[in-house]
């Protein structure tokens, strides 16, 4: 469909990418933003048949209420907290020097 | 950094009008995280209050603590709260390493609380309603702490060290709707509003809600539109109000800042702005905008939480009086003036106060301990009087006044060895000897030694001059080291001398 106005463009997919820290060329660019415009396409298609009667679902099983009660469980050990990091310091996780701030 | 421009609070007032908005995290006081079953506990050596959730392992997956969803639903139905008939979980997607996922679990488009209203009081007594928009749960994220650089702020910082035990402790923020209509009074409302929620969860018992401790942090939103506009000027976001003082602060300096901007014909840039305590100004963090975009989407991993009838019928019958309600009906019982009653809730120790008169002293004697010397200690000592003793310790002390075995004078001294951690009031009058004499020969005794030092006395008394007594009721006062009923010794002087 290289006429029609495309669902998805680079520029979004570019802004996305950049927003996972995902990095992509071009290539890939206009390759996802197709892929991910059909996806899109495809969903507009299934919204169209469900009326409002049809109730969202974001699980396929219809499960709610999965509660823990508030009782204290094992923990990690500092070092089993740590075993994973590429580095730490003081008990800590050592990262390099935060740019941004606190959301 | 320049120093802002600020336009005196009364002209900013007279040219434009403020609207606030506030965003008050509560840290619930669970016994474990809201995801995990690591424990929920201020403290601790770094990164050992984690569990694999808390450090976003692979594999390892989240399962909702029940106890976090009650204390939810209690506090959404105390802010006058709908609950949500259905809410779910939903990431909120951001890089930066207070949180190990690069994402935050929270709430987005179905809340577990809506629109609710809180009854706000402010010092002159006047209420104000603020309108809540919702109440929402999500994960507190960990701590990081910036090394290196010229200051060890976040600009110079070489290095971050990050502790994960605050990661996933529970939350729910309160976010309000604009208010309007606080006009000069705004900053004194910031204030009683962030003291209202957070006398309410205190009293609700889901937190702690020290904000020293960061259990209760406030972001308070502040925007001007010039008198008679519609539309909302562009706000700003202060952060790092830790205090009820600095919000009242925060506010205030924001409106004079804005103002200045604004009377110059600038525009306000929507940003964050970080509070400085010592400097009493903002400035600037990050720049809000649509750069933000967390893209949230439905958390995949957990499921919907559909709150039973009964469940919620449960928990707003076991709702405590509301502080508001709690606050009229004291009033009306302990029968303080206005004023008198004003002071304690200024000096926030209505709670203490009741619990003592719950413990059996009468109000007044309650009022005069706190208000007093219990007050007096705290501020020399920069602490709030309710962290100093306890309200059934205070109504101890008062009893021994009223029984006459400790003297206003002997009980300050009870009093200091109870907040030094000596034990109960009776521990503190066993240990250190303080009790009232009341052998009246050993009172005989005391006195006939200061007669013997002042022999011309009793003449006088005999003579009318009843107040050289004085010097006697001192001595003797002296000699046994405050440890006599003063009044009692007077009447033994008089007999004397009558004698």
């Amino acid at each position: 469909m290289p006429d029609e106005p495309r669902v998805i463009t680079a520029e979004q997919v570019e802004h996305l990418a950049n927003l996972a820290r995902i990095a992509l060329t071009p290539a890939e660019i206009e390759h996802l933003a197709a892929e991910l415009g059909s996806i899109v396409e495809n969903v507009r298609k299934v919204s169209e048949v469900a009326t409002p009667d049809v109730p969202a679902t974001s699980h396929p099983i219809p499960l709610s209420n999965v509660f823990r009660p508030d009782e204290v469980g094992d923990v990690l050990t500092n070092e089993q907290a740590l075993s994973g990091a590429p580095e730490a310091y003081d008990g800590r996780f050592r990262v390099s020097a935060i740019l941004g701030e606190e959301q | 950094m320049a120093a802002d421009a600020l336009l005196p609070f009364d002209e900013a007032l007279a040219k434009y009008e403020p609207v606030l908005g506030f965003e008050v995290h509560v840290e619930l006081s669970t016994k474990t995280k809201m995801f995990s079953s690591a424990p929920n506990a201020f403290g601790g050596a770094p990164n050992t209050h984690v569990a694999p959730v808390d450090l976003g392992l692979p594999g390892s997956l989240p399962v909702v603590n029940e106890q976090a969803v009650r204390y939810s639903i209690s506090l959404g139905l105390a802010l006058g709260c709908s609950i949500a008939e259905s809410s779910r979980f939903a990431r909120k997607n951001y890089f930066y390493p207070d949180l190990a996922k690069n994402y935050q679990i929270s709430q987005y488009d179905e809340p577990i609380a809506h629109d609710g209203e809180v009854e706000v009081e402010l010092d002159d007594g006047t209420v104000f309603r603020v309108p809540i928009e919702r109440a929402h749960m999500e994960e507190d994220a960990g701590k990081l702490t910036h090394v290196g650089g010229a200051t060890g702020r976040i600009h110079g910082a070489e290095y971050s060290l990050v502790d994960y035990n605050r990661a996933g402790v529970p939350l729910v923020e309160i976010v309000t709707r604009p208010i309007f209509g606080a006009e000069d009074r705004a900053p004194e409302l910031a204030r009683a509003y962030v003291a209202t929620i957070r006398d309410i969860v205190r009293s609700l018992g889901v937190s702690d809600a020290r904000m020293e401790r960061g259990n209760l942090r406030c972001d308070a939103n502040v925007s001007l539109r010039p008198r008679g506009a519609e539309k909302l000027g562009i706000r700003t976001e202060t952060k790092n109000v830790n205090s009820l003082r600095s919000v009242e602060r925060a506010v205030r300096y924001e409106i004079q800042r804005q103002a200045a901007i604004l009377d110059a014909g600038g525009t306000i840039i929507q940003e964050t702005r970080h509070w400085h305590e010592d400097s009493g100004t903002t400035s600037p963090g990050r720049p809000k905008s649509d750069a933000d975009d967390y893209r949230y989407f439905p958390e995949p991993d957990l499921l919907p939480i559909v709150p039973s009838k009964q469940l919620i019928a449960e928990l707003r019958a076991a709702l405590p009086e509301s502080p508001a309600a709690f606050r009229r009906r004291l009033q009306a019982e302990y029968g303080f003036t206005e004023s008198e009653f004003r002071d304690i809730i200024n000096a926030n120790l209505l709670v203490e106060l009741e619990q003592t008169v719950a413990a059996g002293a009468a109000p007044a004697q309650a009022r005069k301990w706190w208000l007093g010397e219990i007050l007096r200690i705290a501020n020399a000592r920069g602490v709030e009087a309710g962290t100093l003793v306890s309200p059934f310790h205070v109504s101890e002390l008062i009893a021994l006044v009223e029984s006459g075995r400790l003297t206003d004078r002997l009980a300050r001294e009870v009093l200091e060895g109870v907040i030094a951690g000596e034990g109960s009031p009776d521990d503190v009058v066993k240990a250190r000897g303080l009790a009232v004499v009341s052998d009246d020969s050993a009172l005989l005794a005391a006195i006939d030694d200061a007669l013997a030092a002042q022999p011309d006395v009793l003449d006088k008394i005999r003579d009318g001059k009843v107040q050289a007594a004085g010097a006697v009721i001192g001595a003797v006062m002296k000699s046994m080291k405050g440890r006599a009923d003063a009044a009692r010794v007077r009447e033994l002087v008089l007999e004397r001398a009558q004698g």
